[in-house]
């Protein structure tokens, strides 16, 4: 890369990437607490893709039972501290909260969740859970990320064995390597995997199914199988310059971001960021906070269509970003790496019969912006060549089909959740999709024999 | 112009405002900014025998985060000497011509000591005595404060040995911890009072340590009852104001205490018949400072209702009480919920279901839940408009045409008595009123 933003110093990172929402205080959590109304049958419970009783984990923390609070959110949601943290709680939670009715504030519900987690893990975890007895039955779930993670636990509690493969050296998936610094750290995030862990789930990092384990010899060890491998491929934008020295993928930046060397991950003085998704804000504040000077946001639609929330486009506007929207780009140019990307100006034409306005470019339109960087965050794919590996798997618009009440996939011992059935949700749905299998494979499995262990199959 | 002056008992101040006779009124420096803020009158803190304190002296209740609902203590009368104490009154009363001095007095319950220590009060040109009967801890084991007031034969001694001597106005504060206030009050004024003020702290713990499992507050690990004051304490309050100002037998100006903290407070025990209103737990929260609020708030209230003075306002509730017995038995509200106003919270619904008569149903409606009465069900209870957070969405409404009434008691004499089960049915039924 030419022109490499300059470093800065540890002070200046250390403020760039502080925490956006930081902790409450024992006392500023009581009084938030209290202002909970306590609602029945609360809409922040509906609205949570888990159903965590919110209203009973507030009353909880507002009594200083703090254990009990814990409990009630991680009995729905066992990646409960990074949905805390990262949840777009604004169209979720907080988003439902009656206050907003009243024309008031909402509960911040996300920071109360955070107080009772973080007590929770500050206390060593004390035992909240106990597996019931081993039921002889073996699960392997391919994804340390949330939605593997929430269907092992889950398993793991009923008496499963489970194994967890993952192909990175640390677990956790996104919420591990894909979440801004700012709202939280990997720490955060391995700290969710220590309590799943000690439930008996075996997690093998650096596993790659269908390279260090074959899809048969996964088969033979294990009587059902998860699939929670996310969205893994980044998508192709097939514009000439795409594989020029300084061209990124949003999510490889993030990653690298994430560890917190700050000094070793360089960044363009000027970076362009392709597409309008919240990983695409990610990426471009990410790259403004290291030091990059001039930050743009590329998208070919206008700010109606943008998928990025409220909250993640006014961050973005606060960190100075620059949006050109109905720009499309075409061309990334430079010799030995990046120096400009060609655009084009797009105009919107009508809505087809799904309401989505055709886009085209308008004719001589062309215009170029010098850039160092460019950062592609135009979506992900699943990885299609390795699912081909699994027999009779059914892959549908690029995700791979499930039964909705089961989450099995058209191969009977294949369930699956998470990024890979749900293109471009959160982390709380992949939560919720990991427990729903769990009960799915736990039905499969038992609902020909008659099991009377725990009473709870019977 | 609203005349916010009063005369208590003969005790005049330019406002109904007083500070209670507690620790914002322990010194002549104290009371002096407190006059200087607005205050129209203090009660100094009581004098009289020597005693000495202990610490911690104060317990409070939180509620919902909310420091201080209530408080109590077991601090006893001035730790200050005598001497000391009578030379700031006089003082005090030399520099604030205007406002109203009194001194609160408990000794020893001879009437020698009495007879002394109100002549040396009265030396200092204080406006007038508030007789101590009421501290309900460290004082009353002595047989003084409590122990006086809850026997109204000694209230009515001991007065009568100070207005023997006295040529001030006396009022007697009472003590609440009593099975019916109007005895001791009746006492008072048999001994001779002029007024009367209450109610002083009621009896109480305050709270156990969940650590330490020690009592709330704690002196070195013992701690015991006492006085408890402030907000929680208001409704108790009214109630003995009231029952005080509508007996018949007693007709005394009245000093009302008890969880005073707003103009609004002040009013409601104006209305129930106290003529000065005597504050100290918020005092002792939040200063001096908010007499300014206290003022201002009664003063617009009263202008925007159109009252000129506090005698046209005092007592003018007491109207509305009356004993159970004589209340309409056919007067019928129901709950009405403004779909609205209403943010689906279904506290109403809960409240409803498993607290009172499982009358609200919720149905659901564009994707809300939405609350909604059975009226023909709805007893009319009230609880669902109590719980409700959002001002105005749920209303009582009267369904009842006015036309009829009638009382238990009108009713009793109606009815075949001994009253039958099957009696009192074919009323109701007369009348469609049905149990479920």
């Amino acid at each position: 890369m030419k022109n490499i933003a300059p470093k800065l110093t540890p002070e200046q990172y250390e403020q760039n990437f502080a925490e956006l929402h930081p902790p409450f205080t024992s006392n500023s959590a009581v009084a938030e607490a209290n202002r909970c109304l306590y609602c029945f049958d609360s809409p922040c419970m509906k609205a949570c893709p888990t159903h965590i009783d919110i209203s009973t984990f507030i009353k909880k923390i507002a009594t200083g039972n703090l254990k009990g609070s814990a409990k009630t959110i991680l009995e729905s949601n066992w990646v409960a501290l990074t949905c805390a943290k990262a949840c777009p709680v604004d169209v979720l939670c907080e988003g439902a909260c009656v206050y907003n009715e009243r024309g008031e504030q909402p509960i911040q519900i996300g920071r109360l969740q955070r107080y009772a987690i973080d007590w929770y893990f500050e206390q060593g975890m004390p035992t909240l859970f106990t597996p019931a007895p081993k039921n002889g039955k073996t699960i392997g779930v391919i994804g340390a990320g949330p939605a593997g993670l929430a269907c092992a636990a889950e398993l793991a509690l009923m008496g499963y064995d489970v194994t967890i493969y993952e192909a990175k050296d640390k677990p956790g998936g996104l919420d591990t390597w894909g979440i801004a610094p700012y709202k939280m750290t990997q720490a955060d995030s391995l700290n969710e995997v220590k309590l799943i862990e000690r439930f008996g789930v075996k997690i093998k990092t650096g596993v790659r199914i269908g390279k260090n384990l074959s899809v048969a010899e996964l088969e033979k060890r294990h009587d059902a199988v998860f699939l929670g491998l996310g969205l893994p491929s980044p998508t192709r934008m097939h514009i000439p310059g795409e594989d020029l020295p300084g061209v990124y993928d949003a999510l490889e930046f993030i990653e690298r971001v994430t560890t917190r060397n700050w000094k070793s991950v360089d960044v363009g003085n000027r970076v362009a960021v392709i597409g309008a998704g919240n990983t695409a804000i990610d990426a471009i504040t990410e790259a403004k906070r290291l030091g990059a000077e001039q930050v743009m946001i590329i998208y070919r639609r206008s700010r109606n269509e943008m998928s990025a929330y409220d909250f993640e486009f006014e961050l973005a506007k606060h960190d100075g970003v620059i949006f050109h929207f109905l720009t499309a780009p075409i061309r990334i140019l430079g010799n030995s790496h990046v120096e400009a990307l060609e655009c084009t100006r797009m105009k919107l034409g009508e809505p087809d019969a799904k309401g989505r306005r055709a886009l085209e470019p308008i004719p001589n339109s062309e215009f170029q912006l010098p850039v160092d960087m460019v950062i592609k965050s135009v979506g992900q794919k699943a990885n299609e060549s390795f699912l081909s590996e699994i027999p009779n798997l059914r892959i549908q618009n690029g995700q791979v089909w499930v039964d909705p009440e089961t989450l099995q996939t058209s191969n009977p011992k294949y369930f699956a959740g998470g990024d890979c059935i749900n293109v471009g949700k959160e982390v709380v749905h992949a939560a919720a999709d990991g427990k729903k299998a769990a009960h799915g494979i736990d039905k499969c499995l038992f609902s020909k024999e008659s099991v009377n262990k725990s009473g709870k199959h019977g | 112009m609203v005349d916010l002056s009063i005369n208590c008992g003969g005790i005049k101040s330019p406002n109904p405002f007083w500070l209670a006779s507690a620790p914002p009124t322990n010194s002549a420096y104290q009371v002096c900014k407190a006059f200087e803020a607005g205050w129209g009158g203090a009660v100094w803190k009581t004098i009289g025998e020597p005693v000495m304190n202990v610490v911690n002296r104060y317990g409070a209740i939180d509620y919902n985060g909310q420091k201080i609902l209530g408080i109590n203590n077991i601090e006893l009368i001035s730790d200050r000497p005598i001497e000391v104490n009578f030379k700031e009154i006089a003082e005090t009363k030399k520099l604030w011509p205007d406002r109203a001095v009194i001194a609160s007095l408990m000794v020893e319950s001879t009437r020698e000591v009495w007879n002394d220590i109100v002549k040396r009060t009265i030396d200092t040109g204080c406006d007038g005595i508030e007789l101590n009967y009421g501290c309900p801890h460290g004082m009353s084991e002595r047989g003084m404060g409590s122990a006086v007031g809850q026997v109204p034969e000694y209230c009515t001694m001991i007065t009568e040995w100070v207005t023997e001597v006295s040529t001030i106005p006396v009022l007697v504060k009472l003590t609440p911890n009593v099975a019916d206030i109007r005895f001791p009050g009746r006492a008072a004024k048999k001994g001779g009072a002029h007024g009367l003020s209450l109610i002083n702290t009621i009896n109480s713990i305050m709270g156990v340590d969940l650590d330490t499992l020690e009592l709330k507050p704690s002196v070195d690990g013992k701690g015991g009852h006492g006085g408890y004051a402030g907000v929680a304490v208001k409704p108790i309050a009214l109630n003995m104001v009231s029952q005080i100002a509508i007996d018949p037998e007693i007709n005394l100006p009245i000093s009302g205490i008890g969880g005073i903290s707003t103009w609004r407070d002040a009013l409601e025990f104006i209305l129930l018949g106290a003529t000065s209103v005597q504050v100290c737990t918020e005092v002792m929260h939040y200063g001096f400072r908010i007499i300014d609020d206290m003022l201002e708030g009664l003063i617009n209230w009263m202008e925007e209702k159109g009252f000129r003075s506090i005698n046209d306002i005092r007592g003018k509730s007491l109207a509305s009480i009356a004993d159970f017995g004589d209340l309409n038995l056919l007067y019928k509200t129901v709950a009405q919920i403004d779909e609205s106003k209403c943010i689906q919270c279904n506290l109403c619904y809960i409240a409803c279901e498993d607290g009172a008569h499982q009358c609200i149903d919720i149905i659901p409606h564009d994707g809300k839940n939405q609350p909604k009465v059975r009226e023909p069900d709805c007893v009319g209870c009230m609880l669902c408009f109590l719980v409700c957070p959002v001002d105005d969405c749920i209303s009582m409404v009267r369904k009842d045409d006015g036309t009829e009434a009638i009382t238990w008691n009108e009713l009793m004499k109606k009815l075949p008595q001994p009253l039958t089960w099957e009696a009192l049915r074919q009323f109701q039924a007369k009348h469609g009123i049905e149990i479920h």
